[in-house]
């Protein structure tokens, strides 16, 4: 509650004209998802880790320039879901993936496709801040240097815009040249925010990024989602409800690898159209 | 902690502050609309305005959609945001003080068809007097209470509590002024009664004000003073 300079003063007449009419009975402001372009789209996915299956037909498309949570218990494939958008799931032995992924209309997964390119223009922050063991600065410019960018300047200039979109600027300016492994868990994590969005990245996918901080810290990285989706679409595992209510736009609650309910989160945690949901959300679950 | 500061500073999410702001900035707008609504309607019949009184009753609609509006705006904020302690408060005053604004909008609008009535019926200047003083002194207390919840301001949220307590008692004495009146002339019977509808809304009205004013209170102190009299609400304020 701040302290408010506002005045209380009774209306003019013509003030009851301007009232509209149309937000009688619940007219809803906010565009839906498929309202809204989509720069990822999964179609029939189907995942198994060796013969146990992890995702089951899941069919969803992923707003852009939005934030979406996923949400739901442990094991329902929430990480895993994740995991499948900048092909980390690759990485796994055993895993085996039937469906689609696209992005920007072509599918992630065809055999033409440049991993390491997805993996820049899909970037992922983990759960535990992994900065590299270098410098401020390094950590930053190491993505620009692998693609063979080495003018000083021009890295000048892309860590400072990054550091600025990470709002960590401010608090290392004057000790880029620090070791990364100096700052504070809620700064590296926000570190390894620049370090990602410093390649220029169109989808940011943020596993649990807030699990291992404290709560200030916690706040913080929320408010940089806040600011950092008006030029990425972000996508955030959490298995903290409170925090997918108070941080995305829209929400997917996902169960034994089945995607249950994928709708705004303003309608998710005030009318959620599946018991199941309802469940989740309100502690009735188990 | 001084309760009485209640002066916080900003919430780390930008958002979150601008809600809250939101909430509140409409609430205060939605109370313009009824002191306004309030006011013509006491005019109306006053002067015997009947077009004034269709005025009001038609832009009674406008009140009823900010209410909604505001409630799912509240709504929103509370599924999302689980606001505690005095943010919370705030969520919850807003809501009951919409309440109570939109059925003073209401009472405004019985008033109002009330006028309509009463210039149909023609010229009598009795109770006018009566409906002109109860009906200042309660848009005062509208008024006030509103004040008082704008600037978070105790004293005069208990001010506008005190108030009522004379409002009921003028209101008695001319209920037993229109009963004489009744008694005298039976033909002024049906006009009478008009003006003591009216009557009975203003006290309504007043009533309404100060369930806003015990909902500052609730806001500021963390408080319920509810239905526990002048004397009770004074002093469980003093002790905390």
């Amino acid at each position: 509650m701040t302290e408010s300079n506002i005045e209380y003063a009774p209306a003019s007449r013509s003030k009851f004209k301007k009232i509209d009419m149309s937000k009688i009975g619940g007219h809803e402001q906010s565009l839906r998802a498929d309202e809204l372009p989509c720069c990822l789209r999964v179609s029939d996915l189907n995942l198994y880790y060796g013969a146990a299956q992890a995702l089951k037909s899941v069919n969803l498309s992923i707003p852009s320039q939005r934030v979406t949570a996923f949400i739901g218990p442990s094991g329902c494939g929430k990480s895993t879901l994740l995991r499948c958008f900048n092909r980390m799931n690759d990485l796994v032995e055993g895993c085996k993936i039937q469906g689609s992924i696209a992005l920007d209309g072509e599918d992630i997964y065809h055999r033409s496709v440049d991993v390491a390119d997805l993996r820049r223009r899909v970037g992922m922050v983990f759960q535990k801040p992994n900065p590299f063991p270098k410098t401020i600065y390094e950590n930053v410019a190491y993505g620009l240097r692998i693609q063979g960018i080495n003018k000083k300047r021009i890295l000048d200039e892309s860590v400072e815009k990054s550091l600025l979109a990470a709002a960590l600027w401010d608090e290392v300016k004057d000790r880029l040249h620090d070791s990364a492994l100096g700052l504070s868990g809620g700064q590296q994590q926000r570190l390894v925010i620049a370090r990602t969005v410093a390649v220029e990245p169109e989808v940011l996918l943020l596993d649990e990024p807030a699990s291992a901080l404290d709560p200030i810290s916690t706040l913080k990285i929320e408010e940089l989602i806040n600011d950092l989706k008006e030029r990425y679409t972000i996508i955030i595992v959490t298995h903290n409800m409170q925090q997918a209510a108070r941080v995305s736009d829209f929400t997917a609650f996902m169960y034994m690898g089945k995607l249950i309910e994928f709708d705004k989160t303003d309608t998710i945690f005030t009318n959620p159209a599946e018991k199941q949901t309802e469940d989740y959300i309100t502690g009735r679950y188990g | 902690m001084n309760k009485d500061a209640t002066i916080h500073s900003h919430h780390i999410s930008q958002q979150f502050n601008a809600d809250l702001e939101e909430i509140k900035n409409n609430m205060l707008e939605m109370g313009g609309m009824v002191e306004k609504q309030l006011s013509d309607a006491i005019d109306a019949i006053i002067t015997a305005d009947s077009g004034l009184g269709a005025l009001v009753r038609e832009d009674d609609s406008a009140i009823n959609a900010m209410e909604i509006q505001i409630d799912e705006e509240c709504n929103r904020i509370l599924a999302r945001r689980q606001p505690a302690a005095s943010d919370l408060r705030l969520v919850l005053s807003i809501i009951k003080t919409v309440n109570d604004l939109e059925r003073i909008g209401d009472e405004s609008a019985k008033i109002a068809r009330l006028a309509i009535e009463l210039t149909e019926q023609g010229e009598s200047s009795k109770g006018y007097v009566e409906i002109r003083h109860i009906g200042e002194h309660v848009r005062h207390m509208v008024h006030m209470a509103l004040d008082a919840f704008a600037r978070y301001d105790i004293d005069a949220a208990v001010a506008v509590a005190r108030e009522d307590a004379s409002v009921d008692m003028e209101y008695s004495s001319a209920m037993r002024e229109m009963i004489t009146y009744m008694i005298e002339d039976p033909r002024s019977i049906t006009r009478v009664l008009n003006i003591v509808w009216a009557l009975r809304a203003l006290e309504r009205v007043g009533d309404h004000a100060k369930n806003i004013a015990e909902h500052v209170i609730y806001l500021v102190k963390g408080t319920d003073v509810r239905h526990m009299g002048l004397d009770g609400l004074e002093k469980k304020i003093r002790v905390e």
